[in-house]
């Protein structure tokens, strides 16, 4: 019924590199963005924040433009390279997932950056999209919803090609609220662990460009299906994950057998981690091998779906399974398989997971041709 | 394949005003959206002590969307499309506020797990049992174009029998929310004018 | 102690956001969780942030809330003997 949508190109820019080739050889490396900061007034805390010297120097070497945020220079410095050589027509969506913007600029009280879409704008300009930007706002799901949101996109044939970025930054405003939620590890997060104790924080932004055009990645399937159980837990027996894999699965054709690795959000908060568990048996992935990257980069919010989601078709193309960093001892009621080791693997599919706050879930299969 | 679908029920919550299919069903005489939504809530007869504890933003959506979904709706496939202009900035002010000080420094969970424009969605999927798809977008005027696109996608790829779509603005005490369902048979085409003309009214 | 626990049930209201409650409608032994006031996860934690902010009480295992939120008694026994506001 509608035409196959595939993946292109894309880039990262995480405290593990400023480019995707670097933060690759960084996993292979099994090195860590994780590492000891203050965060506003939040003293000695665990999160994966991006070297200001690293990023000083970047930024002198590129010439930004000015007045653009912090969140900005990390999108433009992301999405330049691949950017700057696309043919960029008014057939050329623009989709920019982020949680909560320029969230510090909150302190000096609502002003334009504090309005998500400025971001949008700005980057538009800077970038020639001649369209109207799209802001998906849709919590923690937000980079692999904005993904498959693009697909549809162009194959309602709204546009022809999506350029899709994401960015999330650490902040006092997020971490002091997940703290509230006694929901911080008091150590670099450990996914999937018995001895896990909640997120370590983190920061990214994330490129991918989409179109009709055929490449060796394809977008098989995707599904978005909400618990509608609580806004901040998830569902116990993972009903919204659960349906949203079958989804994923119903829309490329194929059965869980043909799953070769799993991406998963991985948060490790008590709660998400067994949820995720839990679904993966009900929809039969429990042989599947999973890993969460959270423990290489922590969570980054509205950049994480689609920052995992690249790493995911890296593994794909590279026929490399990345260790679920953090990862000790099986730590949920249902078992499933962790990868320990870094290694080569034949791999055709991969899914990708994400949950969020509000309920909300995400699958998305991708399929290398 | 019919592609047509229909615009089946609308709502619309402004200035103290709530309109079900363009007929004005209740109208209050109240002090800021807080007493608004207080009245409002009783004359719905909505029954749901968790309204309580909502935030504004998420008051305005369940309200709206009590008026569009009847019981009829509840546990069935309705997928949900929300955008707004100001997110979740009304009560990212407050829990900014509960951190600005270093000597009061008391970030309370109930308004953190607001501070997503998302939430107001979930609220309304809680609410309703919708186990759905769902998105929430962000721009500074609503997004017809875009909004007509993607409810027509879900109902031709059957991933929906039923789109609730629309807008769910709130700041301050400046407020605005038109929902509209939209599904297979209906008095009104679903298309970007009668969307336009919806939302613009 | 009994002003204590008059001022607990009327933070909890306000703080909780318990819309049609009245301090008359809390006793002292009923259960908060379960059946009783019908208080959820985010409203537990919400009780941990009142435990520091009103009363100078940082609790070190957020685990440990269970019991003292039992009831308006237990909360209050609690606080007479670890405030330090």
């Amino acid at each position: 019924m509608f035409d196959p949508v595939y993946i292109h190109a894309y880039n990262m820019l995480t405290p593990l590199g400023l480019d995707l080739a670097t933060n690759w050889q960084s996993l292979l490396a099994n090195q860590s963005g994780i590492a000891r900061h203050q965060v506003g007034k939040i003293k000695d805390v665990f999160v994966a924040k991006i070297s200001e010297e690293k990023f000083r120097k970047e930024r002198q070497a590129l010439l930004i433009p000015k007045g653009l945020s912090r969140l900005e220079q990390m999108l433009f410095i992301v999405g330049r390279p691949i950017i700057s050589n696309l043919s960029i027509t008014s057939r050329t969506a623009f989709i920019l997932s982020t949680t909560k913007g320029n969230v510090s600029s909150l302190q000096e009280g609502i002003t334009d950056e504090a309005y998500l879409y400025s971001s949008a704008k700005k980057i538009a300009e800077i970038f020639g999209f001649v369209t109207k930007p799209i802001v998906v706002c849709n919590a923690c799901v937000s980079g692999l919803s904005a993904v498959a949101m693009a697909k549809r996109m162009i194959q309602m044939k709204q546009c022809d090609d999506v350029v899709i970025l994401a960015a999330d930054e650490v902040s006092e405003f997020v971490l002091s609220g997940f703290q509230a939620f006694q929901a911080v590890s008091d150590a670099p997060c450990r996914p999937f662990d018995a001895n896990r104790n909640g997120v370590t924080l983190g920061e990214a932004a994330a490129m991918m460009y989409v179109s009709s055009q055929k490449s060796r990645l394809e977008i098989i399937g995707e599904s978005s299906i909400s618990d509608a159980n609580h806004i901040s837990g998830p569902s116990r027996t993972g009903e919204g994950l659960y349906r949203s894999i079958r989804g994923a699965l119903k829309e490329a054709g194929i059965g869980a057998a043909e799953v070769d690795y799993i991406s998963a959000h991985g948060t490790a908060t008590l709660y998400n981690d067994e949820m995720e568990a839990i679904a993966f048996n009900r929809a039969s992935l429990a042989q599947v091998p999973v890993n969460s990257l959270k423990g290489y980069y922590g969570h980054t919010l509205g950049a994480s779906g689609l920052l995992e989601l690249i790493l995911s078709c890296e593994s794909l193309v590279k026929d490399e399974l990345i260790s679920s960093k953090g990862f000790s001892h099986l730590g949920v009621s249902q078992p499933i398989n962790i990868i320990t080791q870094t290694a080569n693997q034949q791999l055709s599919v991969v899914l990708k997971t994400a949950s969020g706050f509000g309920g909300s879930n995400s699958a998305m299969l991708i399929k290398k041709i | 394949m019919q592609n047509q679908a229909y615009i089946i029920h609308h709502a619309r919550i402004a200035g103290n005003k709530l309109y079900r299919n363009g007929e004005l069903i209740f109208t209050a005489q109240a002090e800021g959206f807080a007493d608004f939504a207080k009245q409002a809530y009783k004359e719905l007869n909505l029954d749901y002590p968790k309204f309580y504890k909502m935030d504004n933003l998420s008051k305005l959506a369940i309200l709206c969307a009590d008026v569009v979904l009847s019981e009829a709706y509840n546990h069935q496939n309705v997928a949900i499309l929300l955008s707004n202009k100001s997110g979740s900035l009304d009560t990212d002010r407050r829990h900014q506020a509960s951190i600005q000080q270093e000597d009061n420094f008391y970030p309370s969970p109930a308004i953190f797990v607001y501070t997503l424009a998302n939430i107001c969605l979930g609220e309304i999927s809680i609410r309703h049992d919708l186990k759905s798809e769902n998105i929430f977008l962000i721009n500074e005027t609503f997004d017809a174009e875009t909004m007509h696109a993607q409810a027509s996608y879900l109902l031709q790829s059957k991933k929906a029998d039923y789109v609730l779509c629309g807008w769910v603005e709130l700041f301050d005490e400046k407020y605005k929310a038109v929902l509209y369902l939209v599904g297979p048979s209906g008095q009104t085409e679903h298309s970007i004018n009668q969307i336009n003309d919806l939302i613009n009214k | 102690m009994e002003e204590l626990k008059a001022e607990l049930k009327a933070k909890i209201i306000q703080v909780l956001n318990l819309e049609d409650v009245s301090a008359e409608d809390i006793k002292d032994d009923d259960s908060l969780f379960g059946d009783g006031l019908g208080l959820d996860s985010i409203d537990a934690l919400e009780l941990i942030v009142l435990l520091d902010k009103e009363y100078g009480i940082k609790l070190s295992d957020p685990k440990q809330g269970k019991a003292i939120f039992e009831s308006i008694n237990t909360m209050a026994e609690f606080i007479a003997e670890n405030r330090t506001k």
